[in-house]
């Protein structure tokens, strides 16, 4: 009891830190601003795999390797690992992680897993049912084009509002301790479907939900915008994020000065046509794991709230007619004390 | 003029299918769908081949004009074997296109990689 | 939420941004233009230097369209055009060999069989559904007149 602050907040009693962070990601992403700050850069789309599926779970095996063996840590130390993608059944995660003989959790919050995953992990450390525990996600453009979209040889137009899938992993390593950037708070978000049948306009589709867990978050914790030197959500794009700040101004709150989206930071919009920008598990798990905890980790932010963001459809939803339900998930995560 | 005509009419074919993409949210599927029965019911009422007279390949090389070929082979095959033919003469005027895609692409898939978009 | 589904779908649809349909229209125009014109250039040749009649020229014009749209589909620059031309390269027979050869080439991965093959028509396969179908009523309808007294 205590841990619970009004309608879906947690306050964790021992805050959980996050010990290391890895992060991969791929050329296009190395091409954009954040491009210096990723730890792997695969030299090709392949990464000398013969599927993109097989180089999708290599992205997810490495990168929680790679984010282990930062925090100092071995594999054997995991009590934990949370890990989910894109790809049906979540092969990405299955298959990339089975030799690494952690106990599993396999999730699915479409691109919001990465924040899931970090919200379930956190509450079962501060639950004192695990010392440490591991959250990775990923993405990969190849994989999510052949399974959502079109052959990637196919002659097709996209439309404006579309979004490029981010082809990156990132992983992170939890573990009781307030030396390092550490998670306070957690809002898990409800579905929210404001009935948006337009599978390329997937940040119209999401802002509300976004908006959903923020302004609980908010109303929760009696926090405001001005409490955060950063608000991150994961994916809303272009898009979103200007549906996100319309509607916290409706409800009297101004996020327009630290409120930024991976989905636009991970690429340069004005020169590498991705449209309304980049979107993907693998979105804010490589700009969270690559840029922004690094950072943190340096003391350049204090407080941040990090939102992933979901979209909950598949392509027989779609074909079907069904709209476009939305997810968003919070952790509040601060500065090393 | 034969490639003024069939610049433009093959142009103005893709245009509106263009305007029905952006302004109607029908997808591409959907619009090839529409445009070669369009095309199979103007073959039908002999609306298409003055079309064709006059753009050559401007009306041939859209997916209407393969519309137009199911239709007119439907009919010469009603023509030539009665009943039957209504079975049999679409796919056998089509079949040049058919057997070519078929193999075409049969070859390709074997030769060639799909790449990343950049 | 401030908003009912409706306002929120009303809301959105404006702030989104539009396709550029001058821009796109025009580009479709150009590129499917040139590409008749490609067949036209093959159809003077068939029909005036091999001497084909025109049924057989123009049967010869979508093979040999087929073929480049195979290849250029092949060669990673068909999907490259489209970006730009949009309808202009969807509607000539050449998008139809791109919508056959980008998921044969794709799925080749899940085998020869099932993936290549049978991946085939994923795309293309409706355009023949409903043609051949259509004409088959085509047919009907034209056996029936005739029957009547025609």
């Amino acid at each position: 009891m205590g841990k619970r602050i009004g309608k879906q907040t947690v306050r964790l009693e021992h805050p959980v830190g996050i010990l290391a962070s890895a992060s991969i990601a791929g050329q296009k992403e190395k091409d954009g601003p954040l491009g210096s700050d990723f730890d792997v850069i695969m030299a090709d789309a392949e990464w000398n795999e013969e599927t993109w599926e097989k180089t999708e779970s290599k992205m997810q095996k490495e990168a929680v390797r790679l984010a282990i063996q930062k925090a100092g840590l071995a594999l054997s130390d995991m009590h934990y690992i949370f890990a989910g993608d894109l790809l049906n059944q979540c092969i990405g995660a299955g298959f990339g992680l089975r030799e690494l003989h952690i106990p599993y959790f396999g999730i699915y919050g479409a691109c919001s897993t990465m924040i899931e995953g970090l919200s379930l992990a956190s509450m079962l450390i501060d639950g004192g049912f695990a010392d440490h525990a591991v959250a990775v996600t990923s993405s990969h453009f190849c994989t999510a084009e052949r399974q959502y979209r079109m052959p990637l040889e196919y002659g097709g137009q996209r439309t404006p509002t579309a979004q490029w899938t981010v082809t990156g992993s990132g992983a992170a390593v939890l573990g009781k301790t307030v030396d390092v950037p550490h998670i306070t708070h957690i809002t898990t978000g409800k579905i929210m479907d404001m009935g948006v049948k337009d599978a390329n306009n997937m940040g119209g589709a999401m802002a509300p939900a976004a908006f959903d867990t923020l302004l609980t978050h908010f109303q929760d914790t009696g926090l405001s915008p001005a409490d955060y030197d950063l608000i991150l959500t994961g994916d809303l794009g272009t898009v979103g994020r200007d549906v996100l700040i319309d509607l916290m101004q409706n409800e009297g709150f101004d996020i327009t000065d630290n409120y930024n989206d991976g989905g636009c930071m991970i690429y340069d919009l004005d020169t590498q046509d991705v449209h309304a920008g980049g979107s993907g598990c693998g979105c804010i798990a490589s700009v969270l794991c690559g840029h922004i905890l690094p950072a943190m980790q340096r003391g350049e932010f204090r407080r941040i709230l990090a939102i992933g963001t979901g979209a909950l459809l598949s392509t027989t939803s779609g074909l079907q007619g069904e709209s476009v339900p939305g997810i968003a998930h919070l952790v509040a995560i601060s500065g090393k004390e | 003029m034969q490639y003024l005509n069939a610049f433009w009419v093959g142009g103005l074919i893709c245009a509106i299918a263009q305007i029905l993409i952006d302004k109607t949210k029908l997808t591409p599927a959907r619009i090839l769908v529409l445009f070669v029965v369009t095309g199979t019911v103007l073959g039908g009422l002999g609306l298409y081949e003055p079309i064709v007279n006059f753009a050559g390949a401007g009306a041939t090389v859209p997916i209407v004009g393969f519309g137009n070929v199911l239709a007119q082979g439907a009919i010469k095959g009603v023509d030539e074997q009665g009943f039957l033919g209504i079975l049999t003469g679409g796919a056998r005027a089509a079949a040049g296109g058919i057997t070519a895609s078929i193999v075409f692409g049969f070859l390709m898939a074997l030769f060639f990689k799909p790449k990343i978009k950049s | 939420m401030q908003y009912t589904k409706q306002e929120y779908l009303k809301y959105l649809e404006q702030k989104s941004p539009n396709s550029p349909l001058w821009k796109d229209t025009i580009f479709a125009f150009l590129f499917g233009g040139g590409i008749c014109t490609i067949g036209q250039f093959f159809l003077n040749l068939y029909q005036n230097t091999f001497s084909m009649d025109s049924e057989m020229a123009r049967t010869a014009v979508s093979i040999t369209m087929i073929f480049l749209g195979a290849l250029l589909t092949g060669l990673d620059i068909y999907c490259k055009l489209a970006k730009y031309a949009g309808a202009g390269t969807l509607v000539p027979i050449t998008g139809f060999a791109n919508a056959i050869v980008s998921p044969a080439i794709e799925f080749k991965k899940e085998g020869l069989v099932l993936g290549l093959a049978s991946k085939m028509f994923v795309i293309a396969g409706p355009v023949l559904v409903y043609g051949i179908t259509a004409s088959a009523g085509v047919g009907l309808i034209y056996f029936i007149i005739k029957q009547l007294g025609g």
